[in-house]
């Protein structure tokens, strides 16, 4: 995909030019780029989906929107195996402690993936008596993809994007996005 | 009707009994003699499928109504009873023994409105969890958030369910009993695994390997969307529709805007009439494929998903072109539909017409005759008739077992009085029959659209309708057909333009609530087979 047509762009750049600042030695950050690059190629889902958005989920897995081409086919029913978590439908409040559970499970690094409006807001739903109003307050999440449900194609490019953001992570050494997790956390705890 | 209206005034002497808005006879029946009545209603008038349990706020007192109908004429009547004696302790007789789905159903009413069933085994909540302060459907519900905050602490598990009963002083007395025996071996299945299409849970007592109780724990993914429904103005309500059995959209849809048609006496022209039920069976078809590619998933047959998925690719393309939307498409609207159809609407029905025949004879090659599937399925989880009413299975898998509960034909709405097509029942009852009775049914709905896709009448798409609609007073119930079984919207209007009480009656409810029964006996991998059947959607029947 060319540059032009990214969006967000300006949120990738900070991001590197932050990790810039704090330095890196030249085979550190040779070794980093190897591992991201096989990294960002092979991210693997959590099969977790609880309403709407999981059935585009599923048409992203078949043959016309193919995420295999990504190396993202791989779904794993086991957070323990998986890279990341699309967040595909409502969290309502019973869900919620499963749903913590379940990324605290995922093994480092991970991500999330904010899919659809309820998992960023509470969608349609946010003035519900038992709806979670956005994930966002119990874990922290990568990428947002908004719709209702959003088009195989949406979450194609939600997934892409968080590829970008791995591809510029520093693996040994210097400051990376696992301090803010460590911070999140320390605000969040685990019980 | 009349007739049906004849026998129960012959039978309840001396009760009245009402004419709802919709033209159904309602009894209104004492508190203390309504189990009796139940079975008189059962066994002599022949209302053997409680199609619902309404509960509902009257303000002063708080109520049921049951919503029953007969298996075989399609006739429908419906019971109002109320709670006595106060807001308090209100309670009512249960009659879990009478249809066996109210079980489910009555603890449906006590999680929203706290109304106890005097003599029902199993008086815990159903969607909500244990410690939830409240019962959120009544008027006075104090909906603050800090009262039941959103917290990642685990839930309060208690293996005890309540009964309840009254002494002779006619007072509510509690006793607990152990939902599981005290030898039995616990597995947790789910909320969250691949097998249960979604989140659902089953608790489930093994005996080495064979299944000996299931628990099944709802509300994982319950959105209150009939309290929702109660702040938002009618037109609002119908894009919840699309949300629920995400597959069933557009009949949902059509169901609920026939439902405020009637109350409003909206005449819808004949072209909205068309394409709604063109929308509906388009989508009946690509909820079948869907179907059939996660169920033989689920039996470890990948490929079937990527040839199913082709002809729903298809479909969605339609609606997209007309609609504007894959999935959530908020397309017929009150009075008939949002939009014209595109212009390429015709020629893309009858392209996918063109290749459904082929596509059947495909899937029938790689999974139906398959030995694998053949030893998996046949036999496995066999549903008899008698129960299939009992629990209210409806829909293709009530159809498996030999109920002919189409309600396209009992009781037809739009045009299908008019259409030419067969109604596929099986008598067998196990997976592969409602396995087939899918297949069959893509083939049926092919041939209605053939039916229809040349004969598209000219006119509006849509009824003159006022901006802010108003209900007159009164009481609405109106079923349809959905992909997964028979969808009943309950409608309560106090004359103003948002829903006094809305209540949906969803199929996949049932459907759940029969897995323990039909499980029983079975090992443990056949619950992935026999669920899988059943196909039930989550949202669906949390709401």
């Amino acid at each position: 995909m060319p540059y032009e047509a990214w969006k967000d762009n300006e949120y990738i750049e900070n991001l590197v030019k932050e990790l810039q600042e704090s330095g890196t030695n030249v085979i550190v950050g040779t070794f980093d780029k190897l591992i991201n690059w096989g990294r960002s190629n092979s991210i693997w889902p959590l099969t977790f989906a609880t309403s709407c958005c999981g059935i585009e989920f599923v048409s992203l897995g078949a043959a016309r929107f193919d995420m295999a081409r990504f190396g993202w086919e791989v779904a794993r029913s086991s957070p323990r195996q998986a890279d990341f978590m699309m967040v595909a439908g409502t969290i309502v409040n019973r869900m919620v402690p499963v749903f913590r559970r379940l990324y605290d499970q995922l093994a480092e690094p991970k991500y999330v993936i904010a899919c659809g409006s309820c998992a960023i807001s509470g969608g349609p739903f946010r003035n519900s008596y038992h709806v979670a109003k956005g994930i966002e307050d119990i874990v922290p999440v990568d990428v947002f993809v908004p719709g209702c449900p959003p088009r195989p194609e949406a979450m194609i490019y939600g997934i892409m994007q968080l590829s970008r953001k791995i591809k510029v992570e520093k693996f040994f050494g210097g400051v990376n996005r696992q301090e803010s997790r460590k911070e999140f956390l320390q605000t969040h705890p685990i019980d | 009707m009349a007739n049906l209206q004849e026998k129960i005034a012959k039978q309840f002497a001396g009760t009245p009994i009402a004419v709802d808005n919709s033209g159904m006879p309602q009894l209104t029946v004492e508190n203390g003699a309504w189990h009796d009545t139940a079975l008189v209603l059962r066994d002599t008038i022949g209302m053997d499928y409680l199609v619902t349990i309404v509960g509902i706020d009257r303000g002063e007192t708080l109520g049921c109504i049951y919503y029953m109908m007969s298996s075989t004429t399609g006739e429908t009547c419906s019971v109002r009873v109320d709670a006595v004696p106060d807001r308090e302790t209100p309670h009512i007789p249960s009659v879990a023994d009478v249809w066996r789905i109210a079980e489910i159903y009555e603890r449906e009413v006590y999680d929203f409105y706290g109304i106890i069933f005097i003599g029902n085994q199993d008086m815990r909540r159903l969607f909500l969890n244990i410690d939830w302060k409240g019962y959120p459907l009544r008027k006075d519900y104090n909906d603050d958030p800090a009262l039941n905050p959103v917290s990642t602490e685990n839930e309060r598990q208690s293996d005890n369910t309540d009964v309840y009963s009254l002494d002779e002083n006619g007072k509510v007395v509690k006793k607990e009993r152990a939902i599981f025996q005290p030898d039995d071996f616990v597995v947790n299945i789910g909320p969250q695994h691949p097998a249960t299409h979604g989140v659902l849970r089953f608790r489930t007592a093994v005996d080495g390997e064979t299944i000996k109780k299931i628990d099944v724990y709802m509300g994982y993914i319950h959105r209150g969307v009939e309290k929702l429904c109660e702040s938002l103005q009618y037109p609002q309500t119908l894009h919840f529709m699309d949300r629920l059995d995400y597959f069933s959209a557009q009949n949902y849809h059509h169901g609920l805007a026939l439902l405020y048609e009637k109350a409003a006496g909206i005449e819808v022209p004949r072209r909205a009439q068309v394409i709604r039920v063109m929308m509906d069976e388009l989508s009946r078809i690509a909820s079948h494929c869907l179907f059939m590619g996660t169920y033989c998933m689920d039996l470890g047959a990948t490929t079937m998903l990527f040839y199913t998925l082709r002809v729903r690719e298809q479909i969605l393309d339609i609606f997209e072109k007309t609609c504007g939307a894959r999935m959530t498409f908020n397309y017929p609207c009150i009075g008939g539909v949002m939009q014209d159809l595109h212009p390429d609407f015709v020629k893309d029905v009858k392209e996918l017409l063109a290749v459904i025949p082929a596509n059947i004879k495909e899937y029938n090659k790689i999974f139906t005759g398959n030995v694998i599937a053949k030893n998996r399925m046949e036999g496995v989880g066999v549903l008899s008739k008698e129960d299939a009413i009992s629990y209210g299975v409806t829909g293709p898998s009530g159809r498996a077992s030999g109920w002919a509960c189409d309600i396209r034909k009992l009781l037809p709405y739009s045009i299908y009085s008019e259409l030419d097509f067969e109604e596929i029942t099986r008598t067998e009852g196990d997976s592969m029959a409602r396995f087939k009775v899918r297949l069959d049914e893509i083939e049926q709905s092919a041939r209605i659209l053939e039916q229809l896709v040349d004969n598209i009448p000219d006119g509006d798409y849509c009824a003159k309708v006022p901006k802010v609609l108003k209900l007159p007073q009164g009481e609405w119930f109106q079923m349809v057909e959905g992909c997964r079984g028979v969808f009943g919207v309950y409608l309560n209007s106090d004359g103003g333009n948002k829903p006094y009480r809305l209540k949906l009656a969803t199929p996949c409810i049932a459907l759940a609530a029969v897995v323990d029964h039909i499980t029983t006996g079975n090992k443990i991998a056949d619950l992935i087979t026999i669920g899988g059947s059943l196909d039930y959607i989550v949202p669906d029947m949390d709401r």
